[in-house]
């Protein structure tokens, strides 16, 4: 993609992230890949294909199976100045790293009285939607975004992909990028720009003036799809995307509630404690006065995710769901 | 807030018997001031106070013996007169486990101030000083069924309230008091805001909760001025409050129901404004002449033939006589003639002279008269309040010449009139000293133009020329 053209170039999700991850390889010789599969294999989801013959394996590294191992040398060498890109196949196995994110890449700057900063990327997959079922399938991004120390990020769309990247090695704190599985195959039109993602605030994908619909991720095209099916009714829907998980943009969705006075929370985690249920609460403490229904959440069914196709789709929420769900709170 | 302990009187003490309290709660103590008498295993002795402040609740029985370093009683800062309420704050040391209540002597002066009256759709919250005798459990019983404990007489032992006294007067209260309205938040302050009783709204939404769009679909009038607690004076007050008593509470909220309304006015409409002079020799004349003959009770006030030449000017030119909703002009259904009325302490009403078009001068006379009593005495009807079409505001007894209202939203115009004045006038090329008066008229662009607005106050002109056909 030539930088200032002006064409616009056909791409897909996947090839976004890559273009993102090549460009930061070849723009600071401190950054470099790491990860199980990324090199000979070319990524799990076929990320990072070809990358290692382009930047050898010095930059593109294949790991051993141990993710509390290579997220902890990532660590390492971000404390000791480079700018490592580790990417964790799943979320789900992303647990076992959870001691060195959350004790040491999330809490070091702290414990060292601001001497240590770790500038990390980690990347990793989350969501469901592909039949990989209960091991492979789970949406924790939530989990992440629960912890102080870092940022989490939820790029949904060709532009995020392609540009939340660089920003992120920028950051000198530890960002998390979290990529759904199901978005790496959306293809689409993608405007040659250099410009940077604005990572504090959220966007609005779509305006509306009867109900918000708040998602991120995996769940924006679902959003937008119902947002469609709204407007066919005569109800006009706004489509907040977060996009950045940590810390919220509490004002955005304050501003998009006081618009509409009515918000969905469509989020693929498990309801319980989720990032739907912190969103819902700092509605109620912000907004409350401009609410004309009670928030409605659409997450997934609270099982470990099936692997049969049938029950995946009805354990996930859908584009049904959501438009329940603003009926129930605009009728 | 600190705790006052049971004090070690000697090395070998490790426990004594609190004979008697010396205090109260709510009294002021200082340092050094003996505040209870202790028993230990030695003697009887005076316990002064460690620190200056309000004694708020004491938490041990006189007989009790406990181990040195239990809380026997709470102090809390000296200035603060109203004691914190509600149960034990959090990170404070644990209270004993079973806080044995002190019977006080029920002579007590009542330190309340009066309640202040709240919309009836507010739950009535238990406040309770902390010196009220009555355990947790009570307490908070009393909180969750809604129950003032200040009100209920206590049959328990040293008139101490029990649980049945609350239990009793939340059965009695569930009898007398309608069960709190469903309505999402925003409809409640949408409700605040432009003075709706929300009692009086159907609910369209889920469970039939009261949404944003019944509360603005039922403010269609003047009612938006109206403050709650004159808009519906047939309210029972709650139980035990005084009957309603002008509070600075109440001017508050009626200003704000007013600041709310014309503030929304004067973004909303594009006012537009004209004014004339209209000579009032004919009118005062024949004013003059049906006094002289009338009885006290039947004579006129020139309000009267102003009034009602507004009302038969708004049924020539119903263009001005109705409603902006929804982005289009809705005719009223009659001439509804909103008064503008002031109240002593600031507020404002706007009730409607229903069908003031049709009234005879002697009628529109009795029915002014009336409307302004109750107006002024909050006995408004729900109709008056929410239904005038147009609205008059008539400053002339203020001394004013000239007045530019604000229209009342949804309606479209708002006519003014100042005092009658003896003015030098050219009549019939002739300089003359005449009484005039100067009509204006503030209507809604949207819904007219200046055209239409000049039509009606010409009719209103005309029509002051020939008063003996108002």
């Amino acid at each position: 993609m030539g930088v200032g053209g002006t064409h616009e170039a056909k791409t897909t999700y996947r090839e976004a992230m890559r273009e993102a991850l090549r460009q930061a390889l070849r723009s600071d010789d401190r950054v470099f890949l790491m990860g199980e599969d990324v090199g000979r294999y070319g990524g799990c989801f076929g990320v990072s294909l070809g990358l290692l013959e382009e930047f050898g394996p010095e930059r593109v590294r294949d790991t051993p199976l141990s993710e509390s191992a290579f997220v902890g040398a990532g660590i390492g060498a971000a404390l000791s100045g480079m700018r490592p890109i580790v990417e964790i196949m799943t979320v789900n196995f992303s647990l076992l790293a959870l001691d060195q994110i959350l004790n040491n890449a999330a809490t070091l700057l702290h414990m060292s009285g601001g001497q240590l900063p770790v500038p990390l990327v980690i990347r990793m997959t989350t969501g469901a939607g592909r039949q990989l079922a209960a091991q492979h399938s789970h949406s924790l991004e939530g989990w992440y975004a629960h912890i102080p120390g870092i940022r989490v990020l939820a790029p949904a769309t060709l532009e995020d992909a392609r540009h939340m990247l660089a920003p992120a090695l920028a950051d000198p704190d530890p960002v998390l990028i979290f990529e759904h599985g199901s978005l790496y195959n959306v293809s689409g039109e993608l405007l040659p720009s250099t410009a940077p993602v604005d990572l504090d605030h959220a966007a609005i994908r779509r305006p509306g003036t009867d109900i918000s619909l708040i998602t991120y991720g995996g769940s924006l095209p679902k959003a937008l799809a119902a947002a469609d099916e709204l407007a066919a009714e005569g109800i006009s829907a706004e489509v907040i995307d977060l996009r950045t998980l940590r810390p919220l943009d509490d004002a955005a969705i304050t501003v998009s509630v006081a618009r509409t006075h009515r918000a969905v929370v469509v989020d693929e985690a498990w309801r319980t404690g989720s990032l739907a249920a912190e969103v819902s609460a700092r509605i109620a403490e912000e907004s409350f006065y401009d609410l004309d229904a009670p928030v409605e959440r659409v997450c997934s069914a609270e099982v470990p995710m099936p692997y049969a196709r049938r029950l995946e789709e009805a354990a996930l929420p859908q584009v049904a769901d959501i438009v329940a769900a603003a009926h129930r709170a605009v009728d | 807030m600190s705790e006052f302990t049971m004090p070690s009187l000697g090395a070998d003490m490790d426990e004594g018997t609190l004979l008697e309290w010396l205090v109260r709660p709510g009294d002021l103590v200082h340092k050094g001031d003996p505040v209870a008498v202790v028993e230990t295993a030695k003697s009887t002795i005076e316990v002064e106070c460690f620190e200056t402040g309000t004694m708020r609740k004491l938490l041990i029985e006189p007989g009790a013996t406990v181990p040195v370093g239990t809380p026997l009683a709470l102090i809390g800062p000296a200035e603060e007169r109203r004691p914190a309420r509600h149960a034990p704050k959090k990170g404070k040391p644990a209270e004993p486990a079973e806080p044995a209540e002190i019977p006080k002597p029920p002579e007590r002066p009542s330190p309340q101030p009066q309640p202040v009256a709240v919309p009836v759709s507010a739950p009535s919250a238990a406040r309770l000083p902390d010196h009220m005798e009555a355990g947790p459990l009570v307490r908070h019983l009393a909180e969750q069924s809604g129950v003032d404990l200040e009100t209920l007489h206590g049959t328990g032992p040293g008139g101490r309230v029990t649980r049945t006294d609350v239990e009793h007067a939340a059965a009695a209260r569930a009898t007398t008091e309608p069960p709190r309205l469903r309505a999402t938040p925003l409809a409640r302050r949408l409700a605040a805001e432009l003075g709706v009783d929300l009692a009086t709204v159907k609910g369209t939404g889920s469970r039939s909760a009261i949404r944003a769009s019944d509360v603005r679909r039922a403010a269609p009038g003047p009612s938006a001025l109206t403050p709650p607690a004159a808009a519906a004076p047939v309210r029972p007050s709650p139980a035990g409050a005084p009957a309603t008593h002008p509070s600075e509470g109440r001017a508050a909220a009626m200003r704000q129901a007013i600041a709310g309304l014309m503030s929304r006015a004067n973004r909303d409409i594009p006012h537009y404004y004209l004014c004339t002079t209209v000579d009032m020799a004919a009118a005062t004349d024949w004013l003059h002449e049906h006094n002289r003959r009338s009885p006290v009770g039947e004579r006129l006030l020139p309000a009267a033939l102003l009034l009602k030449a507004a009302a038969l000017a708004a049924r020539k030119v119903p263009e001005l006589n109705g409603f902006w909703t929804d982005d289009h002009f809705t005719q009223g259904e009659g001439v509804h003639l909103g008064m503008a009325v002031s109240l002593r302490g600031g507020g404002l009403v706007a009730p409607a002279l229903h069908d003031a078009d049709t009234l005879a001068l002697p009628q529109l006379m009795a029915a002014l008269k009336d409307l302004v009593t109750r107006a002024r005495t909050g006995r408004l009807r729900g109709s008056e309040v929410s239904d005038a079409t147009i609205t008059v505001t008539n400053l002339g007894d203020q001394g004013v010449e000239t007045v530019f209202g604000v229209i009342h939203p949804p309606q479209v115009a708002l006519v003014g009139f100042g005092r009658v004045v003896d003015r030098p006038c050219a009549v019939d090329g002739l300089l003359g000293v005449r009484p005039v008066v100067t009509a204006t008229l503030s209507a809604d662009h949207r819904a007219t133009n200046g055209a239409v607005g000049a039509r009606y106050l010409t009719e209103v002109a005309r029509l002051l020329q020939n008063p003996e056909q108002l």
